[in-house]
């Protein structure tokens, strides 16, 4: 579903941040990717979402080379296959939740019908017209989670999904996030320092500077 | 597709207002204001210009065309040679004067009523509407020799009915004529009288004179070569015209005057455009994540830019449609409460009526429109292309704005303007001058950004070696690294405060130099005006000695005006015969220092002194030679002197009184200036006066009255000028609400920091306070050096080009002073209100979340 080839990255001739990086994600896996800072995970997320370019190599997308589309082509298959989720919930605040969860339907072209369903499929029944700020931390994040799946993407790509939230509610988060994910079938690849995080994951990798490296697990959630 | 699109720019487009609304409102009423002034002053001129050119073309009738004299009138024998003269179908003698209305003496501006005598018989095939309308239907009694005939706007302002009686002066004498009815058909408002061309002539003392003759030509006649022939036939004493002429000539009049309204109306839509562009820039910046994240999404580039670009296009169409409305509510209340040329007595006895035209609403339109798009497009463009993986981490808003800052153009802009200043005038317009006017604006907002970078980096470098606060660290750290921001809030004030003191600058220039001006024109104690009998001047010797004899005057003067055509495209100039002091003729001409002296002046040529006007129109300059037509033929002069003419824009040539009667033998005059005996008063003069047998005719006025007057006369032309100053000031203050509130907003999280770390709710206050009052300040001083500039240009540059007289440069300090405290006060109060939003218990919570 996805396959990165001999991807290389640098910010300025003395820091290369990913190096000959290979690997491919099935469908249907949902993986966590772990590593210190600085390692390249953003960068990982950007390149595979298209937001960014590799110096060199590939990434692949159903066979396709997102990073040899056009800024048009790349926006159009980021919108239809991909899903986010990020540390900061990214909400836009004027909308409401119904407004929010539906961007991707209407950027898409798609019926709206999916979205009271979502909402309640994240604990948000009847609070569609409700604003952001009405929300708590972890309901955002869940209002984030549902954008991310309204549309069914192959691809969710969550950036420290839970950073911002407590223990707790980042337990509750994690776990809707793979149910989600499993439910819609799609892939999920997701990006944290947590360990209980990246444990509610299908597999772990790590990134270093070697490439992206398995992590035994002792099990997961 | 497009239904979800539309749903979506709906949405986005909908909470973006509903959140800020104030903001939105008021750059909405900005675009409003910006196209209301516009449009307001377009449809008022348009109204007295067509109003004015129609009450023209009504008394011209159907003629093909018009043949006039240089002089106001001419020999009635030059009407059977055109009579017999091969093409005339018909010619048609028309004589056309002033006349005294003694009842109305009192007001100075608004004593005069235009006769037309005409031949009834010629009138019934080429001026039709023109012809008396009696009660009984009694043809004859048109030719009656006391019969006058008034339009109902004449009717009106005379209060007189058919069959009253109706005094006139003609001289130093009262005539009586009797209202013999109406005319056929007469415009609204506008004030006429018709009698028979020979009862005119006799009644008034113009016999063997006409003012024109008009000519229907045969048919299969060919106008042009027939105009040619004609005008080479007839020689340089007269002119051969058509009604287009003449509507071009009424152009004319008003053109500079209609110009300059206009183009004091786009600067204020393009503040207005200023203030789109600071607020969507700010806003842009402010949602930068927002958009990131809509690109994230899958948005494109070419959906985010329409999407940014359809929000200002709806401000812009709301805007507008709000402008038209307004516009066109002011234009029919200046109309109702200041007359056609709003106080400045360019088209008077006219009525106008404000017609909405479609099409000027829709250039208006567009324009409101078309200015909003253009505040939008950069800001909308910097968010397109903005990197989305980037703008969604914070800390890129400076370097995005960064990008809209360009020094080099900024450079390119003042140099051009510089150039433009030293361009001359296009279709006698100060084309290049406005142009230079904007581009300096634009030029000196576009260096704000390195301007402020750079004094407050140099504040904080100052302050480095005091040790003073966290607060003032804060404020100038925060100025001088992040000039780009700080420097759209700046460039509203900047650009509405130079507005104000280029305005106040012109204004007090001009209007302490026009007082200068009255004391040098108005240096005797009485003024007194006699009506014109004929093609005389009212006072002859013996009533001229009876003046002068009288014991209560040290000195009499003696005027002899009359109007000149020397060019039928333009309006008459006025020639003034009066005693000058050849060896000092700046005793008694207000003289520029351009002057011959006399010792210089060649032998045998009679000396003239001509307005600025002369020198710009007719390129009349100092020692050339040049011919006049006056009295019956034209005389050669040379130009010994430049004078300084507020009164007339069209051109005036002073000569002495001595010279005209010598070429003229009229020694009669208009107007005689008298010096007070000491001792004796004003009233005492004037019942002296009153006393002469033709006393009670006479028009006294005192010099301090006329100065009053002519002050008020001022104000009140000026009166547009000030309301468009006012709008410009409000639309600069909606600019610094607009700006500092949407940065305010920007800044929410910086504050939410800040108020995690300790710093205290009244300090960001302060804090605010403080930016709000350095940046105002900072706006003010650039404000007023660029403000000084563009006085400068509007001084030296527009008014000579578009009216023809020069003036000296006064500042306004104290009104300067007050403008830039309440400025400053505003600035900061705004500051402090989108403050108080700033710090409230929110902003804790904005460190944690995105919004």
């Amino acid at each position: 579903m996805l396959e990165l080839r001999h991807i290389n990255k640098a910010y300025a001739a003395d820091r290369q941040v990913l190096l000959d990086l290979s690997y491919t994600l099935q469908a249907g896996d949902y993986v966590a990717v772990m590593g210190d800072s600085g390692v390249g995970k953003s960068t990982l997320l950007n390149l595979i979402a298209g937001l960014d370019t590799p110096d060199s190599g590939e990434v692949l997308i159903d066979g396709v080379a997102i990073s040899s589309l056009d800024d048009n082509a790349a926006t159009k298959l980021r919108r239809q296959h991909f899903g986010f989720v990020f540390q900061a919930f990214h909400v836009l605040p004027h909308l409401t939740l119904s407004q929010n969860i539906a961007l991707p339907l209407l950027l898409n072209d798609a019926p709206l019908e999916r979205v009271e369903q979502m909402l309640a499929e994240v604990g948000l029944a009847g609070r569609g017209h409700h604003f952001p700020r009405q929300l708590s931390g972890g309901e955002l994040q869940r209002v984030a989670i549902a954008r991310a799946l309204i549309h069914q993407p192959k691809l969710v790509l969550a950036d420290e999904p839970t950073g911002n939230l407590d223990p707790e509610t980042a337990h509750d988060v994690l776990k809707l996030m793979r149910k989600e994910i499993k439910a819609n079938g799609s892939s999920g690849l997701i990006v944290t320092h947590s360990h209980a995080a990246a444990a509610t994951a299908d597999y772990i990798l790590n990134l270093t500077k070697d490439g992206l490296q398995p992590v035994v697990q002792e099990g997961h959630n | 597709m497009q239904m979800k699109t539309a749903s979506l720019s709906r949405w986005l487009i909908f909470g973006e207002w509903r959140a800020h609304i104030v903001q939105w409102l008021a750059v909405t009423l900005a675009i409003a204001l910006g196209v209301a002034l516009g449009f307001s002053i377009h449809l008022i001129n348009t109204a007295a210009l067509n109003e004015f050119s129609a009450a023209s073309k009504s008394l011209s009738g159907q003629s093909d065309l018009q043949v006039h004299s240089n002089q106001p009138f001419f020999d009635e024998l030059l009407f059977p040679k055109l009579v017999r003269h091969q093409g005339v179908e018909l010619a048609n003698p028309v004589l056309e004067f002033d006349v005294v209305v003694p009842e109305k003496l009192d007001s100075r501006n608004d004593h005069k009523l235009k006769v037309m005598g005409i031949d009834m018989f010629r009138a019934t095939a080429i001026s039709p509407d023109l012809l008396g309308v009696t009660e009984s239907g009694e043809q004859l009694d048109r030719l009656a020799d006391d019969a006058i005939f008034l339009s109902p706007a004449a009717m009106e302002w005379l209060q007189v009915e058919q069959g009253d009686a109706l005094q006139l002066n003609v001289g130093v004498q009262t005539i009586t004529l009797r209202v013999a009815g109406g005319l056929v058909r007469a415009r609204a408002g506008q004030r006429l009288a018709v009698m028979d061309i020979g009862v005119a002539q006799w009644r008034f003392g113009y016999l063997g004179l006409l003012s024109r003759i008009e000519l229907k030509l045969s048919p299969g006649v060919n106008l042009e070569s027939f105009k040619a022939d004609l005008d080479k036939a007839l020689g340089e004493q007269f002119f051969v015209t058509e009604a287009a002429d003449q509507e071009t000539r009424v152009a004319n009049m008003s053109r500079a005057y209609r110009v300059n309204l206009n183009m004091l109306a786009l600067v204020a839509l393009f503040t207005g455009a200023f203030l789109v562009f600071s607020t969507q820039a700010l806003s842009i910046f402010r949602r930068r994540h927002q958009f990131a994240l809509l690109r994230v999404l899958g948005m494109t580039r070419r959906q985010l830019l329409r999407q940014v670009m359809q929000e200002g296009a709806v401000l812009g169409v709301i805007g507008s449609l709000l402008g038209l409305a307004l516009g066109y509510a002011v234009a029919a209340m200046a109309v109702h409460f200041l007359g056609g040329d709003l106080g400045s007595s360019f088209f008077p006895g006219i009525q106008p009526s404000i017609y909405l035209s479609p099409l000027a609403a829709t250039i208006f339109f567009v324009i409101g429109v078309g200015v909003t798009l253009l505040g939008s497009i950069v800001p909308a463009w910097e968010a397109a292309q903005a990197k989305p993986a980037a703008a969604l981490k914070s800390g890129g808003e400076e370097m995005a704005i960064r990008k809209l800052s360009f020094p080099w153009f900024a450079m390119a802009c003042l140099t051009l303007a510089l150039i433009f200043t030293q361009l001359p005038a296009v279709s006698e317009l100060p084309i290049f001058g406005y142009l230079a006017i904007v581009l300096l604006l634009v030029g000196g907002i576009a260096l704000m950004p390195r301007f402020s970078a750079w004094f407050f980096s140099f504040l904080l470098r100052a302050k480095g070696s005091v040790d003073s606060g966290a607060v003032s660290t804060l404020v100038l750290a925060r100025l001088a690294n992040a000039p780009h921001q700080a420097s759209i809030a700046l460039g509203g004030v900047l650009a509405s405060f130079s507005l104000m003191v280029a305005m106040a600058i012109m204004v007090t220039s001009f209007r302490v130099s026009v007082d200068d001006w009255l004391g040098q024109v108005l240096p005797a104690d009485l003024y007194v005006r006699a009506a014109t009998s004929g093609h005389q001047g009212g006072f002859q010797l013996n009533e001229q000695k009876a003046v002068a004899d009288l014991a209560g005057f040290t000195r009499a003067d003696f005027f002899r005006s009359q109007q000149l055509i020397l060019d039928p495209e333009r309006p008459e100039i006025t020639l003034i015969a009066r005693p000058i002091d050849t060896s000092d003729p700046s005793t008694t001409i207000p003289m520029t220092d351009d002057l011959m002296a006399s010792e210089l002046w060649p032998r045998g040529v009679m000396p003239i002194w001509v307005s600025e006007a002369m020198v710009d129109l007719y390129g009349y300059r100092v020692g050339k030679l040049v011919t006049l037509p006056i009295g019956d033929k034209t005389h050669e002069f040379f130009v010994a002197g430049v004078w300084r003419d507020y009164g007339r824009q069209f051109g005036a040539v002073q000569m002495q009184l001595s010279d005209y009667q010598v070429l003229t033998e009229d020694m009669s005059s208009n107007t005689v200036a008298l010096w007070l005996r000491d001792g004796v008063t004003a009233s005492q003069a004037e019942r002296m006066l009153r006393q002469l047998s033709f006393g009670s005719v006479l028009e006294i006025s005192h010099s301090g009255d006329i100065r009053t007057l002519s002050l008020q006369i001022f104000d009140r032309s000026f009166m547009v000028t000030y309301l468009l100053e006012i709008v410009a000031v409000i639309i600069g203050l909606l600019g610094v609400a607009t700006s500092f509130s949407a940065q305010t907003l920007a800044r929410i999280k910086e504050f939410g920091m800040l108020r995690h770390i300790g710093v205290m709710r009244r300090q960001i206050l302060v804090m605010l306070a403080a930016e709000g009052g350095l940046l105002t300040t900072l706006g003010m001083m650039l404000g007023f050096m660029l403000g000084w500039a563009i006085s400068l240009i509007l001084i030296f540059i527009v008014n000579p080009q578009s009216f023809h007289w020069t003036m000296q440069l006064h500042l306004p300090w104290g009104s300067l002073f007050v403008i830039a405290a309440v400025m400053l006060v505003s600035a900061a109060t705004t500051a402090l209100i989108a403050g108080r939003h700033a710090v409230s218990g929110g902003v804790v919570r904005a460190v944690r979340e995105d919004w």
